[in-house]
């Protein structure tokens, strides 16, 4: 498909097929191994929470080292994408609130379904359709967040 | 033949799947972008024109986040053929001390990725099933957006790229889990 788009097009367009599919399949193989580590997994995030198994401690801790590997090529080597645009980061704002308060909201949420964005995706792909109202919920939550946030500390 | 598909099955130890997740956060970059998800609930409310009244939703949300939910899109599918196409037949399995501290709770465990007593449709109208899919769905959405960001991107991305405000986003996540796991799930348990 590649080879047919003209190079001025080949980046943005999200109406594009090759767009799509790149995200899409992106996601898919996340998806997929998220339910193969079984971290999407109610069971597993009790057992995390309660230190009664490795497993999730395991999982996370080598994603963040493959990822920190990746980020560090990147940086050392000044690494383009495949378009040949830089690779910006992103830079969290100073401060400390809004981390804390926001980070303690999100645990009592993740530990409360068992799942976090990724997940409920996940899960409502396998066939637990009743993540669905873990999702709406959560969009109300952003929602709520967004007619609030400028009374809350940050 | 039959191994392969047995190993597509799983499920997978720690040191299989670990790395595989974190390969997630390369195949972005390749694309120029940052492995984040719970930016997608943003997107999907500035998706609602009513929502867009509040500056904080009205932005071009196809330009933005449309790749990103493509991504999220994409994780359901995934979800399918891991968890229905080729799931694994066998319960899943936990600590022996975990089942024990459920069961004192008033939970059977029951081998399914989650507990039906708590995410079927039946379980919404029930109080536990209500508290634990619609205030845990709210505080995670509420949460996310707050601390500006989720598992991924600060539990992943943000710790990767050495960024203190992730760290403690990290350890607020913590903190509210260790809360809900042993004071709320009990009592909530106990509805």
């Amino acid at each position: 498909m590649a080879t047919t788009t003209p190079v001025a097009t080949r980046t943005a367009s999200a109406t594009s097929i090759g767009f799509v599919a790149r995200y899409l399949a992106i996601g898919a193989y996340f998806g997929f191994v998220l339910v193969k580590a079984e971290v999407l997994s109610w069971y597993r995030i009790q057992e995390m929470f309660r230190f009664h198994s490795f497993h999730m401690y395991g999982v996370i801790g080598l994603a963040v080292l493959v990822a920190a590997l990746a980020i560090w090529s990147v940086r050392r080597y000044r690494l383009r994408s495949l378009g040949g645009e830089p690779i910006a980061f992103r830079v969290f704002e100073a401060g400390w609130m809004r981390y804390v308060f926001g980070g303690v909201t999100f645990g009592l949420g993740w530990a409360l379904t068992g799942a976090c964005p990724g997940p409920i995706a996940a899960l409502i792909g396998a066939g637990l359709t009743g993540f669905t109202v873990v999702l709406v919920a959560a969009v109300l939550g952003t929602w709520s967040y967004g007619q609030v946030r400028a009374r809350l500390p940050h | 033949m039959s191994t392969i598909l047995d190993a597509l099955r799983g499920p997978w130890p720690w040191y299989v799947a670990g790395p595989l997740i974190g390969l997630t956060v390369p195949l972005l970059l390749s694309l120029g972008k940052r492995f984040g998800l719970s930016s997608n609930l943003r997107h999907m409310c500035a998706v609602v024109p009513a929502a867009r009244r509040n500056a904080f939703f009205a932005y071009d949300w196809r330009r933005e986040g449309g790749w990103n939910l493509l991504v999220f899109l994409g994780i359901a599918v995934g979800g399918f053929v891991g968890g229905v196409l080729l799931a694994n037949p066998e319960p899943v399995v936990i600590a022996e001390s975990t089942s024990r501290a459920l069961a004192e709770a008033g939970l059977t465990v029951d081998g399914a990725l989650a507990p039906a007593a708590l995410f079927s449709w039946s379980s919404l109208f029930t109080l536990p099933g209500f508290v634990v899919m619609v205030l845990g769905g709210f505080l995670i959405g509420f949460g996310t957006r707050w601390a500006a960001g989720c598992t991924s991107g600060h539990a992943i991305s943000g710790l990767a790229e050495l960024q203190w405000p992730s760290l403690l986003a990290v350890v607020g996540f913590f903190v509210g889990g260790l809360l809900a796991t042993h004071l709320v799930v009990p009592l909530v348990l106990g509805l």
